[in-house]
């Protein structure tokens, strides 16, 4: 998993995939088995002393002392980190609690503590941020909100990493992804290339007499494309460039009135290379997803949640 | 430096500081006004009355002796078998005047020299207490509100926060014990003033007092230490107060009434209350009521052992370092969750 400086990315992954427990032992919470982590270019846990107040970070749900106000929760940590007091405020206005700062955080509600949470990552004004699951409990203006935050974050050269599974949202908000499964990675990079890799190359084909699509069809087919036949189109598989679709089709004397790659979003690329579709009558248990090891994909053995 | 003045920022703040120091300091000052209302100075006044007292009590010996006696030589006359009369009824006779002391009938005074040394151990013990819960919430709330993990966010050196954190913690206990202590012996030196006596006080007393209240600062911190080491250790505040639950019920009155039933010699010295005495009156002496050194004069003493503050500071250190040294540990090696 690699993040460029300055960019937004998406950190993904069914339940359990291995996400928080990353960002935890990335942020020094957890001890890692092997392997080597690096954060803005110098090698962590070794070196989080020297880097920890150029990181702000939430981790999983937002956790504060319950009986102290907002204000005095972002003032101890500020006294703690050497952060000037008056970037409390600062960040408190920015996430949107400035009015409430006073009351004790066992009276916020969970968005209200995921803005306090966020503000808390932001006080350090961080190099680099680390957000796991922030959208958790936002009302929809407030998804809004945070998306906004982000991108103007991003946009003042801060990098962004950001966890979740509103996949909408990360779409939206990310320049890359990375999604994993079981612990390894199963797609990285920018988020149109991964569009664009598990698109399947898929096109859909009209032509301008639809009784030639039987036609064409077999054109196709004779040439190595996996075709499916519909009603007035043909939806064609495996197109690395769809230029050879319309001369292949030119010389037979079949002339292409549409060709239009099929776009995939995001939730459908991630439930494609996770393997978590939800199936009809059957229930996915948490750790049925893709395993990246060599062994052969845990097959789902039924739909889970929304089946 | 930031830290720990933060920590000690956020050890004020603390709801459960304020209240359970001034939980502390209420029944400290109940003692104060319990020891205000049962003394009183003792002057030519007082005398007097204990004296009467004293002549009363006299006369009700007398005439409880000439009853006595009567009802003796009424049942010789009659010639019953009493066994509880002597064989000469001559002989139940009153005390003299002077064997029935006057001071016995004083009311309580407050001797400063007496009995401050008991009140300081009342202190330690209290404040003792009120650091133990203290530290305990101090850490324990911070594991179980994340605000732990927030901080290793922030400072990812954890034994350094750790030590940091108790750092901050003693300090308040210090001022705390210090500030106290000095206030208690005011307040007893004015009851004394007021309702006792305050003679007799050498340089020597003082510093023995001095002595004793810094033994007593020390029991303070010693408990706060335990008291955070076990909630870190658990990660909560209730690890620690359940521990010292089951420490004082099982360990403590459990193990008491085993030794006891197990006639085990000198049995007090296995329970801990015993060492907190000792360290604060630097001896305990324990006695075996159940064997006999026969003196010169042919007098059954009991056989003793002398429990010293040494003793108790050497199970202090062991605490401290087997408690506190599992905390380090257990936070260096364990995944923060």
């Amino acid at each position: 998993m690699r993040v460029e400086a300055g960019e937004v990315h998406g950190f993904l992954g069914p339940n359990g995939s291995g996400k928080t427990t990353t960002l935890r032992t990335l942020l020094g919470l957890i001890r890692s088995d092997g392997g080597r982590m690096s954060i803005l270019g110098q090698e962590v846990p070794a070196a989080l002393p020297q880097i920890a107040r150029q990181v702000g970070a939430i981790v999983e749900s937002p956790q504060f002392f319950p009986h102290f106000s907002a204000r005095d929760t972002l003032s101890l940590l500020a006294g703690a980190g050497e952060v000037p007091q008056q970037r409390v405020d600062e960040v408190l206005e920015l996430v949107g609690l400035r009015d409430r700062a006073g009351e004790r955080v066992k009276t916020y509600s969970l968005g209200m503590k995921q803005r306090l949470a966020v503000a808390s990552a932001l006080l350090k004004n961080p190099k680099l941020l680390i957000l796991d699951e922030p959208a958790n409990g936002l009302d929809p203006g407030g998804i809004r909100e945070m998306r906004t935050l982000v991108r103007n974050l991003a946009e003042s050269g801060m990098t962004v990493v950001l966890s979740s599974h509103i996949l909408g949202e990360i779409q939206l908000i990310c320049d890359s992804v990375t999604i994993i499964s079981l612990g390894r990675r199963v797609a990285y990079g920018p988020v149109d290339e991964v569009l664009a890799q598990h698109s399947g190359g898929g096109v859909r084909v009209r032509l301008e007499a639809v009784m030639d699509l039987p036609l064409a069809a077999n054109a196709l087919h004779g040439n190595g494309y996996r075709v499916t036949a519909n009603q007035d189109h043909l939806m064609v598989a495996g197109v690395d460039k769809p230029a050879t679709i319309t001369r292949l089709l030119a010389e037979q004397g079949l002339y292409v009135s549409e060709l239009a790659p099929v776009t995939v979003d995001l939730e459908s690329v991630f439930l494609e290379l996770t393997n978590t579709a939800p199936v009809p009558g059957q229930h996915r248990q948490v750790d049925q997803s893709v395993r990246v090891d060599g062994a052969a994909p845990s097959a789902p053995t039924g739909g889970g949640w929304g089946a | 430096m930031s830290l720990f003045r933060t920590e000690l920022r956020r050890l004020a703040k603390r709801r459960f500081t304020r209240w359970m120091t001034a939980g502390g300091l209420l029944i400290l000052a109940l003692v104060v006004v319990g020891l205000f209302a049962t003394n009183e100075k003792i002057g030519p006044e007082q005398w007097a009355e204990a004296t009467r007292a004293a002549d009363r009590s006299h006369a009700e010996q007398v005439r409880w002796a000439e009853q006595e006696r009567a009802s003796c030589e009424r049942a010789k006359a009659a010639g019953e078998d009493v066994e509880y009369y002597p064989a000469d009824c001559a002989e139940i006779a009153p005390p003299a005047r002077e064997d029935i002391q006057a001071e016995w009938y004083l009311p309580s005074t407050f001797i400063f020299k007496a009995n401050a040394p008991d009140m300081l151990v009342t202190l330690a013990g209290i404040l003792a207490m009120v650091g133990f819960v203290v530290g305990a919430s101090f850490i324990g709330a911070e594991w179980n509100t994340g605000g732990m993990m927030n901080l290793l966010l922030w400072r990812p050196k954890r034994l350094n926060v750790l030590l940091t954190k108790l750092g901050a913690l003693l300090t308040g206990m210090l001022a705390l014990a210090l500030s106290a202590s000095v206030a208690w012996f005011g307040i007893l030196w004015l009851i004394g003033s007021w309702r006792g006596t305050t003679e007799g006080m050498t340089s020597g007393v003082w510093q023995s007092f001095l002595l004793t209240g810094l033994r007593g600062v020390v029991l303070v911190l010693v408990a706060a230490t335990v008291g955070f080491a076990l909630a870190s250790l658990g990660r909560h505040t209730a690890m620690a107060l359940g521990g010292a639950i089951a420490v004082m019920v099982v360990g403590q009155a459990g193990l008491a009434i085993l030794l006891d039933l197990a006639q085990v010699r000198f049995g007090e010295a296995w329970l801990l209350p015993t060492y907190v005495y000792a360290w604060m009156t630097k001896t305990l002496t324990l006695e075996d009521w159940r064997s006999c050194n026969a003196s010169y004069t042919g007098e059954c003493n009991p056989a003793t052992l002398d429990i010293t503050w040494q003793h108790s500071s050497i199970l202090f250190t062991v605490a401290v370092v087997i408690f506190l040294g599992g905390a380090l540990w257990t936070l260096r090696r364990r995944d923060i969750a």
